[in-house]
């Protein structure tokens, strides 16, 4: 890794203070446990996980809209040092913008797509004047598919993938170099779907964005993902370059994971892994793997302690002791 | 995209206007309200001209004179003439100004006052809000007359200390209104989106969260009005709002309570306009919540 990562998180992790009723004590729900990660400019990285997996509290511990409880993050060189509530600092506000899943709740619908447009401009670069905001925000719209008439309506004129365009266009009005993308697809219909993802890969050429995309829709993933994290319970359990881990699962829970994406060939025999039982409850998290009261493969040994993430190939790393095993299992049923 | 491109084009502010009025005037209370406060008001501005009297002027020749359609009563004063032979119908429609303006301003006070708290205590949350809902509740818990009293009697009778009393009292239901709609916009995606942009406390206050919180409180304003003008003219009927020979509606009425079995109108009446005003302020308000709610719209 010589190259020099634009983010790096070191054992970042989340923890939620849960007020106990007047019988009961104070519990502390802990959404992200320990991620590690670094992303490189004009790389996708991508986060996949079921839901309650701790994919939405890293994007917003990513975007500083929450401060981590612990770990370091580093991004474009800042350290980044956030107190509950503060907003983050105005050089790292041109660093990171986030995208979010719903366009119909991103956009103030009291606001014309040019006030929208311009607030970023208006609070962060104060040398430019009305007039060159203006023209920046028309310059955007275009640039993201929408007419520069377009600039002067509400939201609630826009179509959802319209909409989205509109929240990536704000996104992108301070320059950022990394987009963190939380699902911004999965709300739209499948053929918007492509459109917008076609739109962010070429916003990602123009500009070098770097991308953190969070999504459930593996075939998306597969589709633009240069690396890929594969969380369960608030942690990695496999990360690694995305054409690799999708082509060989090593994980026990990403194999589970992957052999439920739907496959268009119908010749094609596949066993599906059932996953058996619910993600355990953050509250009661289970001891050592969190995945081993579901794994196939668990023996006593799994709820010793928490498996270590070891890089087991080139890139890959899994947090698994029985990852020979799983490999084996993975390759008799392909 | 075709919704866009017909002649009536969405969004604009003539469009948001004309749909507004649609579901507003469906609603013929709230219309007949509606012209009704307009008459009301065009008769206050117009006062000195439409008036066939000066309000405070005693004929000493005419107390206590009947309508005109009694056999007593003659052209002259119309709605008849109070015990110190000042017309009443000069004294209403001049009454009116002071009925109108005062619960404006007793509205604009209490708004104001009520939308900062309020966003204060929604934005904020923790003990900013403990202080400012627990005040809120104790002002609540008092009989809104009985404070209001108590603290005119601490002001001072007059004018302007009936005003701030009555804008007090009123002011728990706008906070309360602002707090709630604070705490159900303040977690959405764009108040995120602009703060992540760099907005600062009182931009997300008052330039993002606001305008988003403002339906409700228009509603209550109209409502608020109502009763403004109601306590007004309780304090006045008191002795403890306007002073004479101010003609407001509420001390005219207690002016004239002892001639009530002698002389009907001179209570009558301005009784008769203070119902019919707070009336149609209400069925109003009622038109208006039902066209600011996007909940009640027809498509």
């Amino acid at each position: 890794m010589s190259r020099d990562a634009l983010l790096s998180a070191t054992h970042l992790a989340r923890h939620y203070q849960v007020k106990g009723g007047p019988f009961s004590k104070p519990a502390t729900v802990k959404a992200l446990v320990d991620a590690s990660f670094e992303l490189y400019p004009g790389q996708t990285l991508a986060v996949v996980g079921e839901s309650g997996c701790g994919k939405s509290t890293l994007a917003r511990v990513l975007t500083m809209i929450e401060p981590p409880t612990s770990g370091e993050l580093v991004i474009s060189g800042h350290h980044v040092s956030l107190k509950e509530g503060q907003r983050p600092p105005a050089e790292l506000r041109r660093e990171v913008q986030i995208i979010f899943q719903n366009p119909y709740g991103s956009l103030n619908p009291r606001k014309t797509v040019a006030t929208m447009l311009e607030e970023p401009l208006k609070l962060n670069r104060r040398d430019m004047s009305a007039g060159e905001r203006r023209e920046a925000a028309r310059a955007m719209i275009e640039k993201v598919g929408l007419r520069p008439e377009h600039i002067d309506r509400y939201p609630h004129m826009f179509s959802g993938g319209q909409r989205q365009r509109i929240a990536i266009a704000r996104a992108l009005m301070l320059n950022p170099k990394i987009l963190v993308l939380d699902e911004p697809v999965s709300a739209l219909d499948l053929s918007i779907q492509a459109q917008v993802l076609n739109l962010l890969g070429d916003l990602q050429d123009e500009f070098g964005l770097a991308y953190v995309f969070i999504s459930h829709d593996l075939s998306v993933v597969r589709r633009i993902a240069d690396d890929v994290i594969v969380m369960y319970f608030g942690q990695p359990v496999e990360t690694g370059p995305a054409e690799t881990v999708f082509t060989t699962p090593r994980h026990p829970y990403t194999q589970a994971l992957f052999s439920a994406t739907p496959v268009a060939d119908p010749n094609r025999r596949r066993e599906r892994m059932k996953l058996k039982g619910e993600p355990p409850s953050p509250l009661a998290p289970p001891p050592g793997c969190p995945f081993a009261p579901r794994c196939r493969l668990a023996t006593s040994e799994c709820t010793e302690g928490d498996p270590p993430l070891n890089e087991v190939a080139d890139g890959v790393r899994v947090a698994c002791i029985h990852v020979d095993q799983a490999m084996a299992a993975h390759e008799a049923s392909a | 995209m075709a919704a866009i491109s017909t002649p009536a084009a969405p969004g604009t502010f003539r469009y948001q206007l004309a749909s507004f009025w649609k579901d507003f005037s469906a609603s013929r209370g709230a219309l007949v309200g509606m012209i009704f406060i307009a008459c009301v008001m065009i008769v206050a501005l117009l006062a000195p001209w439409m008036a066939p009297h000066d309000p405070a002027m005693q004929d000493r020749s005419a107390l206590l004179v009947p309508p005109v359609w009694h056999a007593e009563g003659s052209w002259r004063y119309i709605l008849g003439t109070d015990a110190v032979g000042r017309d009443i119908l000069s004294r209403l429609i001049f009454g009116a100004r002071y009925s109108l303006s005062i619960s404006a301003m007793v509205v604009l006070i209490s708004m104001a006052g009520g939308i900062f708290l309020g966003l204060l205590a929604g934005y904020f949350r923790g003990w900013v809000e403990t202080v400012i809902t627990r005040v809120m509740d104790v002002v609540l818990a008092f009989p809104s007359l009985l404070l209001a009293l108590g603290l005119v009697a601490i002001l001072s009778p007059g004018l302007t200390s009936a005003m701030i009393a009555i804008a007090v009292v009123q002011l728990p239901y706008f906070v309360r209104l602002t707090r709630a709609s604070v705490i159900g916009e303040k977690n959405r995606e764009y108040v995120i989106a602009s703060r992540l942009a760099g907005a600062g406390h009182l931009r997300l206050m008052f330039n993002t969260l606001l305008p988003n919180c403002m339906a409700p409180l228009i509603v209550q304003a109209t409502l608020s009005f109502s009763t403004a003008i109601l306590d007004i003219a309780a304090l006045g009927f008191l002795g403890m709002g306007v002073q004479p020979p101010t003609p407001e509606w509420g001390a005219m009425l207690a002016n004239a309570r002892e001639f009530m079995g002698s002389a009907y109108w001179a209570v009558t009446f301005p009784g008769l306009i203070i119902l019919l005003t707070v009336l149609m302020i209400n069925l109003m308000g009622d038109g208006l919540r039902d066209a600011l709610d996007p909940k009640m719209k027809r498509s």
